[in-house]
């Protein structure tokens, strides 16, 4: 098994995949930043317009929660107005994670007493400095491990995007193994296979292992905290 | 696209093939109800068995579910349909749908399972052995029927997200409906917009009914009883 590794991880063979990785991270940064800001615009509509802008932003949510992302990457790679591949997937993944991240900001919205918006009316915040200063920090400090759980899901769906020809992680472990008789001289067997899908299954595994240990710290220390301000009172 | 939605000669040609859509949305719907099955199945083993006394089962479920729930579905589903025939356990893309979505879910309902079973006091569990239950008796009668009422909306939550991932059949070419829809877009007259719509309706009319249903099942559950308000509170925490 050892020969088989030094074998089959080559130097190019290891560079191709760490550039499937890192193109992974790449897109998940901008998938994630890109959808937080339109989530956060579609959470404050459906939360304080009660009019038609909110009933549209309900309607969008309702629409992506309830239909498959995959749908939405065949569509947008062939008709979203971008220039290349990686920025038309990265649109298809904002639309519909931007309505997974407008629940969860509208949980964290709720999840703020109404009186806090009649306090700061009371000392003279309008409206925008009230969801500026004193609702929207309070709500992303309650939120940022349900984000962080996104994120995760956000990585883990990339790879959906190996069935269009974006060459990220899992596209580049499947065309290793075709590659692997070229450049190594070896026949694909279970071994190779394995160590290849091993490979791709461990830098996925460390990354959202990472993210979901600093999720698990985050709920603890926040229990901690609650069970501290119990005690005291 | 938005043409070709208006244009009734698209319509027509698209409308002259609906049973190969027929066909893959029973496929859709048959791969969704067995994997939500073997998921639901495995939910209740390995929950309960990551709340057990015992070190082992309880390692061995932690391990499952940070296994699966770490690495993308696609993965798992190349690891059955690439992998797995080099030592001999031949699958058609359908079992290993059924199998791969399955066990993904499976590690999911797993942890609200347990979230759940940890939600129900201590006490309960002594009270049911007290009047000589045993472990398994106590689970199937005292503790997994309390846990059902909360832990409803994120199972609703899974449900829908299961039936949405069952699309990963198409990444290794079978016939279910996402697969059919693209196949038959790209294939020949590259019509997109009817079999694109008709594809996204069907998902949704899956989808839409369960999802509202556990949303208000959650609210109603809210306002009549604030202590399972506390206890859902306490879940969802737990599960994000």
């Amino acid at each position: 098994m050892i020969e088989v590794i030094t074998r089959t991880f080559t130097p190019e063979i290891l560079t191709y995949l760490l550039g499937g990785a890192l193109l992974v991270i790449e897109l998940s940064v901008v998938i994630v930043a890109c959808s937080i800001i339109f989530g956060l615009i579609l959470a404050l509509l459906r939360s304080y317009d009660r009019f038609i802008l909110g009933r549209l932003a309900g309607a969008y949510i309702e629409v992506f929660r309830n239909t498959p992302n995959l749908m939405w990457v065949l569509i947008c790679y062939v008709y979203a107005p971008l220039p290349t591949a990686f920025l038309r997937c990265s649109f298809a993944f904002v639309l519909f994670t931007s309505a997974t991240i407008a629940e969860i900001i509208r949980g964290g919205l709720n999840s703020i007493p109404r009186g806090q918006f009649e306090a700061a009316s009371s000392q003279g915040f309008n409206f925008v400095q009230t969801l500026l200063y004193i609702i929207l920090p309070q709500c992303f400090q309650n939120i940022v491990p349900t984000l962080l759980s996104q994120v995760i899901t956000v990585v883990k769906d990339t790879s959906f995007l190996s069935m269009v020809a974006v060459a990220e992680l899992m596209f580049r472990s499947r065309n290793a193994l075709a590659l692997l008789p070229r450049y190594t001289g070896q026949t694909v067997g279970i071994q190779q296979v394995a160590a290849i899908f091993g490979f791709a299954a461990l830098i996925y595994f460390i990354i959202n292992f990472t993210l979901s240990c600093v999720v698990r710290h985050m709920h603890k220390r926040r229990r901690t905290a609650s069970r501290k301000t119990e005690q005291a009172a | 696209m938005i043409e070709q939605i208006l244009s009734p000669e698209c319509w027509l040609v698209f409308l002259a093939d609906w049973t190969l859509f027929l066909q893959a949305f029973g496929v859709t719907v048959m791969v969704s109800i067995a994997a939500l099955a073997l998921a639901l199945a495995l939910g209740v083993v390995f929950g309960v068995m990551s709340t057990s006394h015992y070190r082992l089962p309880r390692s061995v479920a932690r391990a499952y579910v940070e296994a699966i729930q770490n690495t993308p579905l696609v993965l798992q589903a190349y690891v059955f349909y690439l992998a797995l025939p080099y030592v001999g356990v031949m699958m058609g893309q359908v079992s290993v749908g059924i199998f791969a979505v399955g066990i993904y879910h499976g590690a999911y309902i797993a942890e609200v399972v347990r979230a759940g079973i940890q939600s129900i006091p201590r006490g309960q569990a002594e009270a049911a052995a007290s009047q000589g239950f045993t472990y398994v008796q106590t689970m199937r009668w005292v503790i997994l029927p309390q846990t059902v009422k909360i832990i409803l909306p994120p199972l609703v939550n899974q449900m829908v997200n299961l039936i949405k991932n069952t699309s990963v059949i198409a990444l290794i070419g079978g016939t279910d409906l996402m697969n059919r829809t693209n196949d038959w877009a790209t294939s020949g007259a590259s019509i997109y917009g009817p079999p694109f719509l008709v594809c996204g309706v069907l998902y949704f009319l899956l989808c839409f009914p369960l999802s509202t249903w556990g949303r208000r099942y959650e609210e109603r559950l809210k306002k009549k009883d604030h202590h399972a308000e506390q206890e859902l509170k306490k879940l969802e925490e737990e599960l994000s």
